[in-house]
């Protein structure tokens, strides 16, 4: 990818460290259920047989909880090239749902230089997503609040990973604590201040109610993009009220 | 030509995969928007994503999880609306769901 060395931007592209803070402080809120999460992902992976330095990798790598844990499920002993390419679509498959999340925030990041979208990217996921859309639909464009947000979460992600895969069998059901919902909730209470009116929310209806046939319909995550796409295109189709 | 099997790199090829599939979701809505003009009718649609993603991502989730889910995920709202702060409407979410899987739902 070519280093943006074109100096475009007429609206300053902020990046300051004060943002940074911002975003770590913004993300200590899911904290407990990222390490959850995370030591969840350290004990399937043990139990699939993975070596620590494999598990230490992939979170570090991949830093994708729920493709993490599919990615058990298809784990082996042996390789082949077909098996490698088959866990890389899946993977992707589970995944999509960043392209739209990237997306919806391109005006915001196209201000910067392409080289630091590149990296910055590397850490985008779900809870930096939330964070960074409250944020810009509060008026915020610092993009450290996005960068913060994604490190300190992918450090503790990487961290925790660890003590799962050593501890292992002594993790308890996590499900008795309500820690599979962290993100769900999570997603929903951030309806909250995207709210603008029943009038913007109806393509959200539309998403849901397409989102809610395709589930029924097809298994796996296609859900998510189908749905998401529905309620784009209807707020596209809704004229400005006048 | 026949590729070498990957043998022992199979593990960190099948990683190296994951992270590269994963990688290009990251960066690819922001690389292809970057090709599609922002008119208004594009930025509506826009406007209307994030809304979108969160409603399809969690309306088939709490089918999928259940009553319990549900309810802790409208309690989290309610939260959420009554005091603008994430950390109590986790916390209140959390207490729903364990309290209703303790009671058996």
């Amino acid at each position: 990818m070519p280093s943006g060395a074109k100096s475009e931007p007429p609206v300053a592209a902020q990046l300051s460290l004060a943002g940074v803070r911002l975003g770590i402080r913004r993300v200590a809120v899911l904290t407990p259920g990222i390490v959850v999460f995370s030591v969840a992902f350290g004990a399937a992976a043990a139990a699939k047989g993975l070596s620590l330095l494999e598990a230490v990798l992939m979170s570090a790598m991949v830093y994708a909880g729920v493709s993490q844990l599919v990615a058990m499920e298809l784990w082996r002993p042996e390789w082949s090239w077909g098996a490698i390419a088959g866990l890389a679509v899946v993977t992707a498959t589970v995944n999509a749902r960043m392209v739209l999340q990237g997306a919806s925030l391109q005006p915001w990041l196209a201000r910067y230089p392409r080289l630091v979208n590149a990296v910055h990217l590397f850490f985008f996921t779900d809870a930096n997503w939330l964070i960074g859309t409250r944020y810009q639909s509060e008026g915020g464009r610092d993009l450290g609040v996005l960068v913060g947000a994604g490190l300190a979460l992918w450090l503790i992600w990487v961290v925790a990973t660890l003590p799962g895969y050593l501890l292992g069998a002594l993790v308890a059901d996590p499900r008795q604590y309500g820690i599979d919902l962290v993100m769900p909730i999570f997603f929903a209470a951030m309806l909250v201040p995207l709210w603008r009116g029943p009038r913007a929310a109806l393509p959200w209806i539309v998403a849901g109610i397409v989102a809610l046939v395709t589930a029924r319909l097809v298994g796996g995550y296609a859900f998510i993009i189908v749905g998401a796409l529905s309620g784009a295109l209807a707020g596209a189709l809704l004229d400005d009220p006048a | 030509m026949t590729l070498p099997e990957p043998g022992s790199w199979g593990p960190y090829l099948a990683i190296a995969a994951m992270a590269l599939a994963t990688y290009l979701c990251r960066i690819s809505g922001v690389v292809l928007m970057g090709f599609i003009p922002l008119t208004p009718r594009v930025r509506r649609g826009l406007a209307a994503l994030p809304g979108s993603i969160v409603v399809a991502t969690v309306l088939p989730m709490i089918e999928r999880l259940g009553l319990a889910a549900g309810l802790a995920l409208l309690a989290a709202i309610a939260s959420m609306v009554l005091r603008r702060s994430e950390l109590l409407a986790l916390l209140v979410g959390m207490a729903v769901v364990s309290l209703m899987r303790a009671a058996g739902f």
